[in-house]
């Protein structure tokens, strides 16, 4: 397939906390391919924010980088100063936060806040300034710019403030885009066309998109590859009709099982037990402690990435004998 | 599920003043209509399921049927008693009565147990606020509504801050459970939790349903649960209800515009099927001035002169299917 534009290798990013050291990514590996939607899913505390965050640099305090690589584009991201890495932020790569009602200041005119990522990269005289930031709100479907970019973002509803907050990010056309939990604070008429958005946007502009969410059916819609994160660690990667249809891990497969779904009714299957606590992982692999399939080995060793078939990888010590029932499949009836 | 009704909601209206902001006058300058005019029945021992999008007043609706909020007009019956009229009554045993009839669980169990109380202290409290068992009963019976809901003897002794969303809406669900009642309003239940622990959580409800003989009323805008879980379903617009129907006739036939919008709005999740799509453009028009006619008609695709004049009421189109739309009569 497509060259890699980012790898994450061994990447540990831990919080140092006064009640002891949260492992929050602990160990992940993977690659981002032009062009593609990958999506990374995860319930909450699996890391797959922090490990969003650890490439942008953004990591809040009091949590660290304490190893691995990200390469981007052949260059080592870890251990870059906030200088260093200013110039890559906006114009490289890209970030959309969960809350458009608190990632946007609610002190500065929509324009304003469109202008300051064009000028922080790039010297543009005021009209042509002025021309970008119309273009870009055109480009997200915010209807009557000219008007809308002189208002504040409390005048505008939640799917437009995210419009907006799609519309900063893309002021430079970056090369890769995060999108973290783009549309869990909003209404599904306005997810559905927030989604829309972001594909049409993603194909125009053939930026990489990462979708960061828990919901497994915008990961369906939206992605071409997923990986899969749970307390800290990856535990699959695959190909999206590859993952619903045949999933490895017990974890994946079990995390389908539980989600309703519209279109039919079916047996929740349950996941028993709680997310671990990350200051004190389970030993061994993380998910044994609420798995149905774990052994001793389980218990003691940690698995590895290993390679079970085209592009699909799974950290399973057992995923040659289990035999996973996939979503796809409708073993309902 | 029976078909004898439990609860009766009948024109139900709540309206909130809106005043200007000066300093000395307060003037009234108009009204958030959350919900306008809506009528429905909870059969016994069933789950009653509302859903919409945020402002459409679900919530409101469940809070005016439990009187936490004082409705503007309409009227609420349980097993044919007007609820309203006790609650307004002055015998505070009949009020007492009535609230032991009715609980409620809400959305976020991180604020709505108190962190200075015990386990023990939190299922306890409706003993002693309904004083229906004596003392020494009262140990015994909290050991027995938590492993009613899956907790063990010991988490009695423990404080909120030391559970799990999931373990914390356990709670939640045992508190609602001790004064033994008939009714639970679950207001988004599920919404504050993970994907791996909702499943616990809805599954837990399903069976204390059957093994209490419940009803349930579910507050939702999650579609998916809402068909895992509900015998019928309303579903709300602007203060409105738009459509009401059995689960299944609603999700696999629906006859509204906008039920049928919301349903196709929600990714499935399996990649074979991309059929989401964003029919609905626009967004939900304030409910201070709601638009005239039928409210859902400025986003409506099907829209018609005649839907900006007329306000559709709700009417039977199949049976025990019910649409406020103009187009599907004709």
């Amino acid at each position: 397939m497509s060259e890699t534009i980012l790898r994450i290798e061994e990447l540990k990013t831990y919080f140092f906390t006064e009640a002891g050291i949260v492992k929050a990514v602990d160990g992940v590996s993977f690659e981002i391919r032009k062009g593609e939607s990958l999506g990374l899913v995860g319930e909450s505390g699996s890391g797959k924010t922090v490990t969003a965050f650890s490439v942008l640099g953004i990591v809040p305090k009091p949590g660290k980088i304490v190893g691995g690589k990200i390469v981007f584009k052949g260059d080592n991201l870890v251990g870059k100063t906030e200088k260093q890495l200013l110039p890559l932020r906006g114009k490289e790569i890209a970030v959309i936060f969960q809350d458009p009602s608190s990632s946007l200041n609610p002190l500065y005119k929509v324009e304003t806040q469109i202008k300051d990522v064009l000028l922080a990269h790039k010297k543009m005289t005021e009209e042509e300034c002025r021309k970008r930031v119309l273009e870009l709100l055109t480009l997200v479907g915010i209807p009557d710019p000219e008007t809308r970019m002189l208002e504040f973002p409390h005048q505008f509803s939640g799917g437009m403030k995210q419009r907006v907050a799609i519309a900063r990010a893309l002021a430079l056309q970056p090369t890769l885009l995060f999108a973290d939990e783009p549309t869990t604070a909003l209404d599904v008429t306005i997810q559905a066309q927030v989604l829309d958005l972001l594909e049409d946007l993603k194909r125009k502009l053939g930026m990489s998109l990462v979708m960061i969410t828990h919901d497994m059916g915008i990961i369906a819609k939206m992605t071409t590859r997923v990986v899969v994160m749970y307390a800290g660690r990856v535990c699959e990667i695959a190909k999206t009709e590859d993952l619903y249809e045949q999933p490895r891990h017990p974890y994946t497969a079990t995390l389908l099982a539980a989600v309703p779904r519209l279109d039919r009714k079916k047996t929740l299957s349950i996941i028993p037990g709680n997310i671990p606590n990350l200051i004190e992982p389970p030993s061994g692999c993380r998910f044994h402690p609420r798995c149905k399939y774990a052994d001793t080995k389980c218990e003691q060793d940690q698995p590895k990435m290993e390679e079970v078939g085209p592009d699909h990888f799974v950290a399973c010590y057992r995923w040659k004998e289990l035999v996973l029932k996939g979503e796809s499949t409708n073993h309902d009836k | 599920m029976t078909n004898e009704s439990y609860l009766e909601v009948k024109h139900l209206v709540k309206y909130f003043p809106v005043y200007s902001t000066g300093v000395l006058t307060k003037k009234q300058v108009g009204k958030v209509h959350a919900v306008d005019d809506i009528s429905f029945d909870i059969r016994k021992q069933e789950t009653f399921a509302l859903v919409g999008e945020s402002g459409c007043g679900k919530t409101t609706t469940a809070r005016v049927i439990l009187n936490l909020i004082e409705p503007t007009s309409g009227e609420v019956y349980v097993d044919n008693e007007n609820i309203f009229k006790k609650f307004q009554s002055a015998d505070k045993q009949e009020k007492m009565k009535i609230r032991r009839k009715l609980q409620m669980i809400f959305q976020n169990p991180y604020g709505s147990l108190d962190p200075r109380m015990t386990v023990c202290d939190i299922i306890s409290e409706p003993f002693v606020i309904h004083g229906h068992l004596p003392k020494e009963k009262r140990c015994e019976r909290v050991y027995e509504l938590l492993e009613l809901v899956g907790l063990e003897e010991y988490h009695a002794e423990r404080y909120p801050h030391e559970f799990s969303g999931g373990q914390r809406q356990r709670i939640c669900i045992a508190r609602a459970l001790a004064v033994e009642p008939e009714f639970i309003i679950a207001d988004e239940p599920v919404s504050s939790l993970d994907v791996s622990i909702r499943a616990q959580i809805l599954n837990l409800l399903g069976n204390l349903q059957k093994t209490m003989g419940l009803s349930y009323l579910y507050i939702s805008h999650d579609l998916s649960s809402v068909r895992q879980i509900s015998h019928r379903v309303g579903v709300m617009y602007l203060g409105k209800i738009v459509e009401l129907a059995d689960t299944d006739e609603l999700f696999d036939s629906p006859l509204h515009p906008y039920t049928q919008a919301l349903i196709e709005a929600v990714p499935i999740p399996d990649p074979k099927i991309k059929n989401i799509k964003a029919g609905l453009s626009g967004e939900v028009p304030s409910p201070i001035t709601p638009p005239a006619g039928c409210r859902f008609n400025p986003r409506c695709p099907y829209a018609s002169a005649e839907c900006r004049e007329q306000s559709p009421e709700l009417t039977e189109v199949k049976k025990g299917h019910y649409i406020a739309c103009i187009r599907e009569r004709t």
